[in-house]
């Protein structure tokens, strides 16, 4: 099939301006090896959104996903485990975890399992401090996640997709490319067939997850990338698949991996 | 208010007994991606196709077809080619089977079928996000298709 490479992401750049100066954000570059045939170039969701809208990522000072921040942070220094830890008194600060938001998901070591970042979070939670999980969908989580992820900011996204990783990739490509639901459509028919398009009011992105956990204007709320998957299943007419499910880990992984070059954007505002 | 009157029983017919002349969507026939019999034999009501083409739950066409001749619609998409002079370029019974069910002409084509009931992966239970077993309600009824038929007879070139 020869698609239509009608794209039409804006012309801008963007340099967000935070309390420790500048921070450079890659945007647009070159698409990965594996997309080769699918896509020559990658671009953050930020291109598709209106001035309105990319304005107020550039400054922190103006992008309301910060307050989400600010209170990860206090969730991180707060001794709330059962023998009064906190995130603090085993990892020191936040920033000890830099670069991590930029190879997730990826197989881990130690243990050989698929983890998200919501997986770390959770292990640590209830076999660590003895907590109740937080879940996948509470404020706690996506706070943490929003903290987390401002650390990596500006780093390139850099998801493993050989080795250990290779079967839960290929899994995740096959999702990637299946139409789902009555009305039959796969993420690469929105996302790599029809990006730069209008589907009535909504501007098709490439559907990038570099700059989650995204603030999203519509919900006034942070959403994460499984949140995301979710709507856009539901909205081809389909059973969703549910947040941490195998399928949804293996979709996550794989659609960060079309990212890898893109900027980790920390916490990004769409509409 | 004698054609309305007309329109009304023919409604309520329709309604009244859906299966007696409409053709169910396992027993379309389709020649080359047309269609030529009518789905109900019942002529179709292009204003009540508009209502159908512009309504997001059901055939939501705008969502991917520019229609200049509605420019009251706000933000028609332009996934698709826009539909002015469709009816020059199609017979009526080829654009019966595109909107029918667009895959008989366009193969892989992004365009949803409108009157298919089962063959789908994850099948759901409309914009829920929740399963749903098939035979799943076709997104469009017979009839329905028939009205947005009979407006699209309308897009001609001049
Ligand atoms: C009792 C000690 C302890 C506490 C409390 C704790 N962690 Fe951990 N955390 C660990 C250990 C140990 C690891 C595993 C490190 C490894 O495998 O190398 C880890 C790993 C992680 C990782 C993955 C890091 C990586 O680089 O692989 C994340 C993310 C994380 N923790 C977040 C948190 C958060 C958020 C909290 C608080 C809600 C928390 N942790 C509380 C001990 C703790
Ligand atoms: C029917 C069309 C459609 C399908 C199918 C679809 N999406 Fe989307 N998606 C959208 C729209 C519309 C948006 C909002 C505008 C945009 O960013 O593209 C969106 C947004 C997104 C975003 C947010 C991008 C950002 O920068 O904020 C991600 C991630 C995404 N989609 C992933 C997926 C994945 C993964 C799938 C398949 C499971 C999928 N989408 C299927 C229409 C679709
Ligand atoms: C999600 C997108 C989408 C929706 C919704 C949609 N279409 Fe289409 N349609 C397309 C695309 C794309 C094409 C072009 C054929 C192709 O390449 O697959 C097309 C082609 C057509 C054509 C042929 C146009 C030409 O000039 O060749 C007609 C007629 C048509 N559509 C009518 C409709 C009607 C009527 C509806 C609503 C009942 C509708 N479409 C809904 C995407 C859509």
């Amino acid at each position: 099939v020869a698609f239509p490479a009608l794209a039409t992401p804006v012309e801008d750049t963007l340099v967000i301006e935070s309390d420790d100066g500048p921070v450079e954000i890659v945007t647009q570059t070159t698409a990965p090896a594996h997309l080769q045939g699918a896509l020559e170039t990658i671009y953050s969701g930020w291109l598709f959104r209106n001035d309105e809208t990319r304005d107020l990522e550039r400054d922190d000072f103006d992008n309301p996903g910060m307050v989400f921040v600010d209170r990860g942070r206090d969730t991180w220094n707060a001794e709330i485990g059962a023998k009064g830890e906190s995130c603090a008194s085993c990892h020191g600060g936040p920033e000890s975890l830099k670069g991590l938001r930029a190879v997730l998901p990826r197989v881990d070591e130690k243990t050989g399992a698929l983890m998200t970042m919501e997986n770390y979070i959770d292990t640590c939670l209830t076999e660590r401090m003895g907590l109740e999980s937080w879940g996948w969908t509470s404020t706690n989580m996506s706070d943490m996640l929003a903290l987390i992820s401002m650390q990596s900011r500006g780093m390139p996204v850099n998801v493993a997709i050989d080795g250990a990783a290779a079967p839960y990739w290929e899994q995740g490509k096959e999702i990637y490319y299946t139409r789902f639901g009555q009305l039959e459509m796969a993420c690469a028919n929105c996302h790599e067939q029809y990006y730069g398009h209008m589907i009535r009011a909504d501007h098709l992105s490439q559907g990038q997850i570099n700059g989650f956990p995204v603030y999203r204007l519509k919900d006034s709320a942070l959403l994460s990338a499984q949140k995301r998957f979710v709507g856009c299943v539901r909205d081809t007419r389909a059973e969703t698949f549910k947040p941490n499910s195998p399928e949804f880990k293996a979709l996550e992984l794989y659609v960060a991996s079309r990212g890898n070059g893109l900027s980790v954007e920390g916490v990004s505002v769409r509409h | 208010m004698t054609r309305q009157l007309a329109l009304a029983v023919a409604v309520a017919l329709a309604a009244a007994s859906p299966a007696m002349s409409e053709t169910s969507p396992n027993d379309v026939q389709f020649d080359g991606g047309a269609v030529a019999q009518s789905l109900t034999g019942v002529p179709g009501d292009p204003t009540a196709g508009v209502k159908v083409m512009t309504t997001r739950a059901l055939g939501n066409c705008v969502a991917c077809h520019l229609v200049s001749a509605l420019p009251d619609v706000p933000f028609p998409g332009d996934i698709g080619p826009a539909l002015d002079g469709a009816a020059s370029r199609y017979s009526e019974a080829q654009l019966r089977g595109i909107i029918t069910n667009s895959k008989h002409t366009f193969e892989g084509s992004f365009m949803p079928a409108f009157y298919k009931t089962e063959g789908y992966i994850r099948p759901g239970d409309a914009y829920t996000g929740k399963g749903a077993a098939e035979p799943l309600p076709p997104i469009l009824s017979a009839q329905q298709i028939e009205d947005v038929l009979a407006y699209v007879m309308t897009l001609t070139d001049e």
